[in-house]
């Protein structure tokens, strides 16, 4: 079996502790080797997802709490972002994300849909269980652990 | 882990210069000192993020927000100074195609 640490924290599903769990996020990537430009990319999709905890599933209850976990492996970070609450509609959050097609009017343009969609670009593998409450489990490789160095290997980034 | 919103008036419009992170918890005061501005019809509203070293897709709804309610107003609305990292979330979304972003971008090749 492959061996990992394993972090776990919990914080109030509160708007003003999103920038603390950043924080979090970018000590434990920092501390795996990531550079700079992916550990960016953990703030973002990491923030995503609490901002969804805290906006949906804590609607109607101010004394949520939301669950980070942190799975540390030699080649990858797995991320966990759990909600003890209500759940939101995956159907409704799948109709909801993709990017801004220029052909739609202003109008109709979202407002809030871009969060899943930003972790499923800035993120390696993103998956949700929505059995109970919702959990999003997001995946970051350490660049060149995947590819070796002689593979014609064409970064996206 | 907070954001400083500074507005300049002046006689054609307006500058918002901001400072620090706009998340979910700093988003709600950036949309409050915008959206007034956005309804002043005929002026140009400038907002400077040369200091917003992190941004994710609630700061993508404030400025879609705001720039709505300036098409409505007939106010232009217009993002400048956005730092490579910000400007590629816009990049990513397809929002760098119907924003007015400004073009003397520091570190990004277009």
């Amino acid at each position: 079996m492959e061996s990992f640490d394993f972090i776990e924290m919990k914080f109030p599903a509160k708007p003003e502790y999103v920038g603390v769990i950043r924080l979090s996020i970018s000590g434990v990537a920092n501390r795996i080797g990531f550079t700079y430009e992916d550990i960016e990319d953990l703030k973002i999709s990491v923030s995503e997802a609490v901002t969804n905890v805290v906006n949906h599933a804590y609607e109607e209850n101010e004394n949520g709490e939301v669950t980070i976990g942190f799975g540390i492996y030699e080649n990858r970070l797995e991320v966990m972002v759990a909600d003890h609450g209500g759940s939101f509609d995956l159907k409704e959050v799948k109709a909801k994300i993709g990017p801004y097609d220029s052909e739609e009017s202003i109008e109709n343009l979202r407002e809030g849909g871009f969060g899943l969609f930003l972790i499923n670009t800035l993120m390696d593998k993103v998956e949700i269980n929505n059995s109970s409450g919702v959990i999003v489990l997001m995946t970051k490789y350490l660049e060149n652990q995947e590819v070796g160095f002689n593979d014609d290997h064409v970064s996206t980034k | 882990m907070n954001l400083q919103v500074q507005i300049d008036e002046g006689n054609n419009g307006s500058v918002v210069h901001l400072s620090g992170e706009i998340d979910v918890y700093t988003a709600p005061k950036l949309k409050d000192a915008l959206l007034p501005l956005t309804k002043q019809k005929g002026t140009l509203l400038e907002v400077d993020l040369t200091h917003v070293n992190y941004m994710d897709s609630t700061g993508l709804g404030v400025f879609i927000n705001a720039l709505k309610s300036s098409n409505e107003h007939e106010c232009k609305f217009k993002l400048i100074n956005l730092q490579d990292r910000v400007y590629r979330l816009f990049q990513i979304t397809g929002l760098h195609e119907i924003m007015d972003l400004n073009s003397t971008i520091r570190g990004v090749d277009e």
